[in-house]
């Protein structure tokens, strides 16, 4: 090893330097596919999805600037803008929580040393792998439905069954349950923090005679809260935008109780082909995910302990 | 000890069972005559019933599940190979050189990790438009080939920050050039990360709906996620058993993929999670 150290250092200084400029051109050709689909598929789009913001733009004929219309419309003038946004929001607040709640439970539950424990870890994460997908969209509904699965296992418990797709009061719950059942990948992230908790604190907790309730809250927790803000951001950034499985299984009725953000724009854009007005609404889904975010990060260094001081790096 | 282990196992086991019930119900659903689909909670039909099958594989119109199928396959193995090929490529440019605004480009990377598709589906949508790329794959590919997704970047950089430079080191003595060191030598290391890559990219353009649903728009062209739905729309109240066979056709090659190589997308996630 040492060696072929030594012999590395032997070339004089100047080669090398010129070898390291050379170096840095080839970087940059190493990550130009990402560097050009960036500024074409990504920067660009999310400049001219601001300026359409403030257009009247259809896709057919010329497009005029219309200022803030676009915004104060959405605001003054658009019960359905009203309605979408706080269903989103209770949504989220909904499928969020339950789906890390869970996913960290479950986690806990397989940190054991067992065997055949793969087995159930791979058991749990099998809705998340199918998550998004039509077919699971499609099975919830039936589950759901009057004459569905749920209601005949209800009935034969003699409850009555429950209008769970078709009362607007039950129907977004329904909905929220699909994300909670897709808890794999957050739970997968929150097993793999557990088993690199150092064994000789839960140690030292057993000897001072500390309850399990007491060294959760003190210990596993405290230590999971980098995943926990992970977790958080990247679930409800996602939720903010579900769609699929709204569209498919209720179609954002009834009575709009189901109207995700998501198929509003999927409305206003792809159906109604305003795209101006669409995209004014998609830059305030943008500032909410946006304030959302940072004020996660802002607030995390109060509640969100690392124990390397920083990213891990 | 060992009473909380048996605890825990019974309790593992009720859970994972009622968590993985609508799955086997929905495979059980299909074999069920018609008019039992929805009355019975129990796995098995009182008699199995093949036809929904065959029956459902027709499709619609003239448009059967098999070119769904292929349409599918077309789509999702060439999106899943230039996703590994442009994500290695630049997850290797990232991880080992240096140049102007590195820090700055690696921070822009992450960060549309968390750019909400929704700001930028509209412009991007007219952006193909104009390219007369609606109704073909391109919008699917290209975006593949730029390494479009930060996930994979990501995962490949983590991955390659474990790989010593020494190994880089001695393949430039043995007078490699940058390119011969990705290819003769981390490459091969990086396996495990690539094949996450490609499964991942793979079960997720699987699933895709939403950019197929704005994207593709003739049937002898849509992919299996749309065509279910399709079958959906058309049958909707009349033939369950048809709808349950076509889901369980179309999720059959997820969970065989998911079950064959299931560490890999364990150690994906964990891997790319953990240090975000």
């Amino acid at each position: 090893m040492s060696t072929r150290l030594d012999h590395r250092r032997q070339p004089a200084a100047a080669p090398v330097r010129r070898k390291k400029r050379k170096g840095q051109a080839i970087g940059l050709a190493y990550i130009s596919p990402w560097l050009i689909g960036f500024l074409v598929l990504t920067l660009f789009p999310f400049v001219a999805s601001l300026v359409y913001s403030f257009t009247d733009y259809n896709m057919v004929g010329s497009f005029h600037f219309v200022g803030l219309a676009n915004y104060v419309e959405m605001f003054t003038n658009d019960p359905t803008f009203a309605q979408s946004l706080k269903v989103t929001l209770l949504y989220v607040l909904m499928a969020v929580p339950a789906k890390l709640a869970i996913a960290l439970l479950v986690a806990m539950a397989l940190n054991i040393k067992m065997k055949g424990i793969g087995f159930y870890r791979t058991i749990y994460y099998l809705p998340s792998i199918l998550g998004g997908s039509i077919a699971v969209s499609v099975l919830w509904r039936f589950l759901f439905m009057k004459e569905g699965l749920v209601n005949s296992m209800l009935s034969s418990l003699s409850i009555s069954p429950i209008n769970w797709l078709g009362d607007p009061k039950l129907a977004l719950f329904t909905i929220s349950l699909l994300p909670v059942w897709e808890f794999g990948s957050s739970m997968v992230l929150f097993l793999a923090g557990l088993k690199q908790v150092p064994q000789e604190l839960y140690e030292a907790a057993k000897v001072d005679g500390a309850a399990r309730i007491r060294t959760f809250f003190h210990i596993t927790l405290p230590l999971l809260t980098p995943i926990v803000l992970f977790n958080l951001i990247m679930q409800t950034i996602n939720a903010f935008q579900q769609f699929t499985a709204a569209f498919v299984i209720t179609d954002g009725g009834p009575m709009k109780s189901t109207y995700l953000y998501g198929l509003m724009l999927y409305d206003n854009s792809f159906q109604f082909f305003k795209m101006g007005y669409a995209s004014a609404q998609s830059w305030i889904l943008f500032v909410i995910i946006l304030l959302f975010t940072l004020v996660l990060f802002k607030t995390s260094n109060r509640w969100a302990h690392y124990e390397d001081g920083g990213d891990g790096k | 000890m060992t009473l909380r282990k048996i605890l825990t196992v019974f309790g593992l086991s009720a859970f994972g069972l009622l968590f993985c019930y609508p799955l086997l119900w929905l495979v059980g659903a299909s074999f069920k005559p018609n008019q039992e689909v929805l009355s019975t909670i129990g796995l098995f039909p009182s008699e199995f019933v093949w036809d929904a099958y065959a029956r459902g594989w027709k499709g619609v119109g003239k448009t059967s599940f098999g070119t769904f199928f292929a349409n599918t396959f077309l789509l999702v193995v060439p999106v899943a190979a230039l996703t590994a090929l442009s994500s290695t490529i630049v997850a290797y440019g990232f991880a080992r050189f240096r140049f102007p605004l590195k820090g700055l480009l690696f921070t822009l990377m992450i960060s549309t990790l968390m750019l909400p598709d929704a700001v930028i589906m509209i412009p991007r949508y007219i952006l193909f438009k104009n390219f007369h790329w609606l109704n073909t794959y391109l919008p699917f590919y290209v975006p593949a080939l730029l390494a479009a997704n930060a996930f994979f970047i990501f995962l490949l950089v983590q991955f390659l920050r474990g790989i010593p430079r020494d190994l880089d080191e001695a393949a430039v003595i043995d007078g490699c050039n940058s390119f011969g060191i990705l290819v003769r030598v981390l490459a091969p290391l990086m396996v495990p990360a690539i094949i996450s890559t490609c499964l991942f990219q793979f079960i997720w353009t699987w699933n895709e709906f939403f950019n197929a649903l704005i994207y593709i728009n003739s049937v002898t062209k849509f992919p299996v996620s749309l065509g279910l739905r399709l079958v959906l729309d058309t049958e909707g109240a009349v033939n369950w058993n048809q709808i349950m066979a076509m889901s369980v056709v179309t999720i059959i090659p997820c969970v065989v993929i998911f079950f064959m190589a299931q560490k890999y997308f364990v150690e994906g996630v964990s891997t790319t999670g953990l240090k975000g």
